[in-house]
């Protein structure tokens, strides 16, 4: 394989480089998906049936702590890739570990806050607003949770074979991935949760 | 767990299939031990990350579903040769229509066209596979799985029957409650998943992989619209992704996204349904009209005419293609500004179109034309393809449209469009690059045979269509009265019905024949050719080209034939590297057609199970540290030699 060494490793390879360029694509496909469950959402906002709405539903609180997890998550993982780019494996272990502890807490506050709403009779099959609601936010989760096991495995290889040309690009790779969860979440929290509790 | 789901009730039809699958299946089995073809199939196929072969996988697979899309449309046309026909009753009427539309455009048109594009794209511009090989065996195992799937239905607790569209509330759970909509739901998720990543796939080789000095204006035509196309499967696919997601939520776990009441929105299907369904029209006709452009220029020995303007117009076609999606139901309700806004893009559609036939006249005028099978195809699919643009435009007249809609008229407008538009440009390419692929021709005389076979009995099953349409014969009704007057023409659209189908035979028993008795061909160009694709051996060996070649002009073999500029330095052979094979992809596939399956009819346990095995599998192949290998300068050097004695190798 042709390492470029005038490149970051993530980048050093032609395979790298397309991976990368690659994946950038497949988040062009993930805008058309959450475009679409955002406008089923929008279509579906008023239509609680006998159901409750979003303003009797949604709390702050624990809306504001899964923000703000998941936007420091974001910073930790920037500087879990700066930290590679300088060759330290055990500083970008650290920032991935506290990345994937962050996604895990929010997970934990999103399933918390799914059987409070069922709790309160709030479920899937109640309104078309419950519905829009419960897929939205679970694509999201999903998202997450399919990211947190990403990441775990990552940092697996990154332990055994350290900063190698191929476990740096899928490490790269999995921060786009988080970054663009990251964006979701703040059109969900702007558009879901501010606008619904207005 | 209650058996009966699994039921088909009974029916000599149904029997006949289980009957018919069964020995099918048997047979297979019985063949592969006998002959002890087991290893060969795992090794050579089932493990394989050749784009070539798994070109010919897609095509395959392709074939055998257009058999099956194919015997459901004679099924069709025969219970309604004649008034009160007792051959099918409503429901597997309405089953075989539903499953013969899917499959027709799903499993059949879009695989082909894929097929095509994995042997070819990467042969036309210069590189040594895909971007992604592994990547691309997991696209066709989904895709594989997907099409499975959707076949068992028939057998195992009955096929969707809410038409191909399964609009709600029709196909909800209320009123289909049997699996069939379940299976619809999952199949084409499963199968729509491999789409998308080929779609991911074919943007990264075409951007990133083309041979020095190919700059984007100079790529091939087909290249070009392939690469459209998978823009547009990036972008449309996703929609379908999260509309068959909400339906098996309403259907499974009673959601109310579709539903009449709680809030739920039937007409939220019929949007998302065709934001995803106007485009994949385009997704099957784009790369028809690629292949068209090659065939055109290769054959009239002239210059595609307007090459610019090719391009053009096929990116304007395919933003519009976004912009129309609500023609499909001018009729249910929106309102009169509404209608006009996408009346008006729709019929916008056909200028760009416009501009693409008049640029392949241009091609023709003046041109050394040679009227071989895959040319004869070509020039057939101008005029009828126009019928169905014409046609398109009067139906895309909203207020026009409520005399049509919903009638036989609309059917044979698609088939107008659909059948020159992808299936003769399916068939033309195929003839086209079979030499590359298998280093011999198809019989030219057989090939014209099929070829007026299918052109002419095309007509006559779809022309009368249109005018039982204008008489008020409606679609998906499975039988009419006498006094109706509609006899007579089914009766004719039948026996053309008849013709397509002997057609078919006869192109099937080509591939046999030629296979048999065509000689070899060693001269790797017989069509003296104009792009890359025939500038290597046929067959062409696994690495593609001992080097890759340099590009100066647009038809580069063309040039290189004509002014005498090498295509690349003959003394230049380096190592090549290759990815090496695996089965993680398959048996990925075979879990998702265990889990599509188990959700299909609720059984939760063995849902979750493989739904774990996906996860696990996915992690198999992340950690997985095999980079492929080398094949030595050696090696290729005496490769080289032996292909160019013509051996096979
Ligand atoms: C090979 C000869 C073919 C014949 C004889 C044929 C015949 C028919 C018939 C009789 C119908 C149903 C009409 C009705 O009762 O509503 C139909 C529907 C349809 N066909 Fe074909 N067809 C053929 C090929 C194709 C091909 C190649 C495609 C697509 C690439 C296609 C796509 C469809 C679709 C999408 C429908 C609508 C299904 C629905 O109503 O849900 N057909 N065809
Ligand atoms: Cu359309």
């Amino acid at each position: 394989m042709k390492i470029d060494a005038s490149k970051p490793l993530e980048y050093s390879t032609e395979e790298n480089s397309n991976k990368i360029f690659g994946f950038w694509v497949f988040l062009g496909a993930e805008i058309p998906l959450f475009a679409t469950l955002f406008t089923v959402y929008f279509v579906m906002v008023n239509r609680f049936a006998s159901g409750p709405s979003g303003s009797e539903l949604f709390e702050i609180g624990p809306v504001l702590i899964e923000t703000f997890l998941l936007l420091s998550s974001s910073f930790t993982i920037g500087l879990a890739i700066h930290a590679m780019r300088h060759g330290y494996k055990k500083a970008m272990m650290v920032f991935m570990a506290l990345t994937l502890l962050m996604g895990l807490g929010f997970i934990g506050i999103e399933i918390d806050e799914f059987f409070t709403y069922v709790h309160e009779g709030a479920t899937l099959q109640t309104s078309g607003f419950l519905s829009s609601l419960f897929v939205l936010l679970g694509t999201h989760g999903a998202h997450v949770s399919f990211g947190f096991l990403w990441g775990a495995g990552i940092m697996i290889q990154l332990w055994r074979h350290g900063i190698t040309p191929a476990t740096a690009n899928k490490a790269f790779i999995f921060s786009l991935f988080w970054h663009f969860l990251d964006v979701v979440w703040i059109f969900i929290f702007s558009f879901v949760y501010l606008k619904g509790l207005m | 767990m209650d058996l009966d789901k699994f039921k088909v009730h009974g029916e000599p039809l149904i029997y006949g299939a289980m009957v018919s699958i069964a020995l099918a299946t048997i047979g297979i089995l019985v063949g592969l031990t006998y002959f002890k073809k087991w290893g060969y199939l795992w090794r050579e196929w089932l493990t394989t990350v050749d784009h070539k072969k798994i070109g010919v996988m897609y095509i395959l697979a392709a074939l055998l579903m257009l058999f099956r899309g194919g015997v459901d449309a004679m099924m069709m046309r025969l219970q309604t040769a004649a008034p009160e026909m007792k051959f099918l009753d409503a429901q597997h009427y309405n089953e075989v229509f539903t499953t013969h539309g899917l499959i027709m455009i799903l499993f059949m048109a879009m695989p082909f066209i894929i097929g095509l594009m994995n042997v070819i794209i990467p042969l036309q511009i210069g590189a040594r596979d895909v971007a992604f090989p592994r990547l691309n065996a997991v696209s066709f195992w989904l895709f594989f799985m997907g099409a499975m799937l959707l076949n068992i239905s028939f057998v195992i607790g009955g096929s969707p029957d809410a038409g191909w569209s399964a609009y709600f509330p029709l196909a909800s759970l209320e009123f289909s409650p049997t699996v069939g909509n379940n299976y619809y739901s999952l199949a084409l998720q499963i199968s729509g998943i491999g789409t998308l990543i080929t779609g991911v796939n074919f943007i990264v080789t075409i951007l990133k992989m083309r041979a020095p000095g190919m700059k984007l204006m100079k790529m091939p035509m087909f290249t070009w619209s392939v690469l459209i196309t998978n823009v547009i499967i990036v972008f449309a696919f996703p929609v379908l992704t999260v509309a068959l997601a909400l339906m098996m939520f309403d259907r499974l776990f009673g959601s109310q996204f579709f539903t009449m009441a709680n809030g739920g929105m039937d007409m939220l299907w019929a949007n998302l349904f065709w934001v995803w369904g106007h485009p994949e029209v385009y997704i099957v006709i784009l790369p028809a009209f690629g292949i068209y452009s090659e065939i055109i220029a290769t054959f009239s020995k002239k210059n595609l005419y307007g090459y610019t303007s090719m391009v053009f117009s096929m990116l304007i076609i395919s933003l519009l293609s976004f912009l129309v999606w609500a023609h499909h139901f001018y009729t249910m309700g929106q309102g009169a500004m509404v209608n006009s806004f996408f009346s008006i893009t729709t019929m916008a559609i056909a200028v760009p179109t416009g501009v693409k036939i008049f640029n392949w006249l241009f091609t023709l005028r003046k041109g050394r034309i040679t009227f071989t099978t895959p040319m004869l195809y070509t020039l057939a699919f101008i005029p009828i393809f126009t019928i169905g643009g014409v046609t398109g435009v009067m139906l895309a007249m909203a207020s026009a449209d409520y005399q049509y809609h919903n009638t036989m008229f609309l059917v044979a407008h698609f088939h107008y469009v659909l059948i020159p538009g992808a299936v003769f440009a399916v068939i033309a390419g195929f003839h086209y690059w079979f030499p590359k692929v298998f280093g011999f021709r198809l019989n030219e005389r057989l090939g014209k045979h099929s070829f007026w076979w299918i052109v002419i009995s095309f007509n006559v099953t779809f022309f009368p269509l249109f005018f039982l349409g204008l008489m008020g014969m409606t679609r998906r009704t499975y039988t009419y009265s006498e006094e109706s007057g509609f006899g007579p023409l089914n009766m004719l659209s039948f026996v053309g019905a008849v013709g397509l189908a002997i057609g078919f035979l006869l192109l099937v028993y080509n591939i046999y024949w030629s296979t048999r008795y065509m000689p070899r061909d060693t001269t790797s160009d017989p069509w003296d050719g104009r792009t890359l694709e025939w500038a290597t051996h046929s067959p062409m060996p696994i690495y593609n080209f001992a080097i890759v070649p340099t590009v100066q002009t647009r038809d580069a073999l063309w040039s290189a034939k004509q002014d005498n500029i090498p295509l690349y330095d003959d003394t230049k052979i380096t190592k090549i590297h290759m990815p090496s094979n695996t089965g993680k992809p398959f048996i990925l596939g075979v879990i998702f057609f265990i889990l599509g399956f188990a959700l299909v009819f609720s059984l939760w346990i063995p849902a979750i199970l493989s739904g774990i095995g996906v996860i696990v599998m996915l992690a198999f192949m992340s950690f997985d540290r095999d980079h492929g290998y080398y094949i030595s300068a050696e090696e290729v050097i005496a490769t080289e030699k032996k292909l160019k004695r013509g051996e096979i190798v």
